[in-house]
């Protein structure tokens, strides 16, 4: 996808004294957050933030638009949710598991979507997901309809009590920031840069000798697995894994996150998140509603402000800079 | 020889039949998608809603206004293309100088609003609509409900009527020349902005006329669009968006082999089509009658 307008201003690496302050701040902010507003809320936030963090990697990153990043997400929270409930795992032996989990489906669905590009990329991995999907609803380690419910939340590593919300939270902030810390440094490494070459001109790409087609491969693994990380954690918050979280829908509550937030930008999906998951919140009780208000978000972004709420901030930034130059 | 494959005939032939009519939406639905994407370089991810509301629209014109399923056979399309060449002139025509990608995202959205207002206005479970044509025919080897059989045919006619007209008329080698380079052909006089139009209306309606076909044969309800429309995304990525038959082959195909499958093996019947597709995809990525682009 060309977002080459986002990519000037975004792809600075950057430990600047400023940026350093801003990261540090919105770190004591997240430290005593759990204080203010509800636990169980920030930490879905959370979730999801990672989760559209991790496919904005390879939408904004890559410009392969996948919409069937549910089924790493449901998926590995599925495997989460089994492997602590029914096989008596500890939560980071679940987490891990559904991580590799969500790792090795995303290898089998990479294999085959990256060998077709733009829209028919799109158009397979929805296919592939549907087919996850219909997976899970036949499948009996899942529980069909009903999911699986009260995934007990057992003492982490042993000793870390996380039956309170309040322990838990820090548990999910650690998990969050571990992968925003990969997801950036993968964006800001030589092999991001490359991400970036093939998002830009693949063909140009191809002719300099890189191995597209194992980029794209590792890229997409990369973010499969981190979604799935996502997703093993929400099972262990929620307590629950079900079918939400593998459906259509859901891949394209991901796809909405990162374009309203602002794809191809570091932080975008967390903002499209945080906004995102609010909305359901306060919404919830207008039922049908959120459907349609989601898509005329959808309509609204992509006709109005392609960049994203960050997107347009930083456009706006740039400009001011550029004015004062001059 | 039935029994020795161990299936009764009846039960096979009806699942047949059904794979048949099944593969008559595919069919339709991913010609009018390929058509579509042909001209105005976008995937139309409404195009599940827009039959939604073909079968819609029937059941509204039978109820509210009194017209039967022949009148709203030609009705309901008619006025589910207007709308949707509404969209086009006012949303999509906007994107066409960008990735398609958007395109994809703003037709997603439509569809979500509406699946959206029709579940909140009619709920998530289906509402009947009355078999125009009741009774059957008892072919000697199976008993042809005439409904199904109607559909059938009529849905073959339909796309080989369009195949017709795209490949062997005046109008048609317009619509093929505007696909591979439409600054030729608009430089040639023809207003080929208002031809975009009208080729969205036209995949629109064929969309819409396959949801009125739809809708007495299943229910109508609003999520019946969101369920067919990623199938017949495998459909396409199957077949490739290059040949107008290519398209109307694998529906009609792929819906066969989906029926035999719930005869000889019910659980893969819901995912025969997408493991088809991985299939494919190893085997030939461009799809069985695309080129590679």
């Amino acid at each position: 996808m060309t977002t080459s307008h986002i990519a000037t201003s975004a792809g600075q690496d950057g430990y600047s004294p400023v940026r350093i302050i801003i990261a540090l701040a919105v770190l004591a902010v997240l430290l005593v957050a759990p204080f203010g507003v509800y636990p169980v809320f920030l930490m879905k936030v959370m979730c999801f933030a990672l989760f559209a963090c991790a496919f904005n990697l390879l939408l904004g990153y890559v410009g392969l638009l996948s919409f069937g990043h549910a089924m790493f997400f449901g998926g590995a929270s599925y495997i989460c949710a089994h492997a602590v409930k029914v096989m008596g795992f500890s939560p980071e032996l679940g987490i891990l598991a559904g991580t590799a989990f969500a790792a090795v489906l995303g290898l089998v669905a990479g294999l085959l979507a990256i060998r077709r590009l733009g829209i028919y990329f799109a158009m397979v991995t929805l296919a592939l997901a549907q087919m996850f999907f219909f997976f899970c609803l036949q499948a009996p380690f899942t529980g069909g309809e009903d999911g699986l419910q009260a995934v007990p939340r057992r003492p982490l590593f042993g000793v870390i009590d996380i039956t309170s919300d309040l322990n838990l939270y820090y548990v999910v902030l650690a998990i969050f920031i571990i992968g925003f810390a990969i997801i950036y440094r993968t964006v800001h490494s030589p092999f991001g840069q490359v991400l970036k070459a093939i998002r830009e001109n693949e063909a140009r790409a191809v002719s300099l000798g890189y191995r597209v087609h194992q980029y794209k491969l590792m890229a997409f693994v990369l973010s499969a697995a981190l979604v799935g990380l996502a997703g093993s954690t929400k099972a262990i918050v929620f307590q629950l894994a079900s079918l939400t979280d593998v459906a259509w829908q859901m891949s394209g509550e991901v796809v909405l996150m990162t374009l309203v937030g602002g794809m191809g930008t570091i932080i975008g999906p967390v903002v499209g998140a945080a906004v995102i998951v609010t909305m359901q919140n306060y919404l919830a009780s207008l039922g049908e509603w959120v459907l349609v208000i989601q898509g005329v978000i959808f309509v609204l972004a992509v006709s109005l402000f392609r960049r994203g709420i960050v997107g347009e901030i930083v456009a706006f930034i740039q400009k001011r800079k550029d004015a004062a130059a001059n | 020889m039935f029994e020795l494959i161990g299936v009764a005939p009846q039960a096979l032939f009806g699942q047949l039949l059904l794979g048949l009519i099944n593969g008559a939406f595919y069919a339709m639905l991913s010609l009018g998608l390929a058509v579509i994407f042909g001209l105005l370089n976008v995937i139309n991810f409404t195009h599940g809603a827009q039959y939604m509301m073909g079968a819609f629209g029937a059941w509204m014109l039978l109820n509210y206004v009194g017209i039967p399923f022949w009148g709203a056979l030609v009705l309901s399309p008619i006025i589910v293309a207007i709308i949707g060449m509404i969209i086009e002139r006012t949303l999509l025509r906007r994107l066409y100088h960008l990735d398609h990608l958007y395109g994809l995202l703003l037709t997603f959205g439509l569809a979500l609003i509406l699946e959206g207002l029709f579940r909140r206005q009619y709920g998530s479970s289906g509402l009947p609509y009355d078999n125009p044509l009741p009774g059957g025919t008892n072919l000697g080897f199976m008993f042809l409900p005439n409904y199904r059989g109607f559909v059938v045919i009529a849905s073959l006619v339909i796309c080989l009527a369009t195949w017709f007209v795209i490949e062997r008329t005046k109008l048609g080698s317009y619509l093929r020349a505007a696909t591979e380079r439409p600054d030729l052909v608009q430089a040639f006089g023809i207003d080929v902005p208002r031809m975009i139009t009208l080729t969205y209306g036209f995949g629109v309606g064929l969309a819409a006329l396959a949801g009125v076909l739809a809708a007495p044969a299943y229910q109508v309800s609003p999520t019946m669009g969101s369920n067919l429309i990623i199938v017949v995304f495998a459909v396409v990525v199957i077949g490739g968006m290059g040949s107008i038959m290519g398209a109307i082959v694998t529906g009609f195909g792929l819906g066969v082999i989906e029926g035999l499958t719930k005869v000889f093996y019910p659980e893969a019947s819901s995912t025969v089509i997408f493991v088809i597709m991985a299939i494919v995809l190893l085997i030939k990525p461009a799809g069985l009658f695309g080129t590679a682009k």
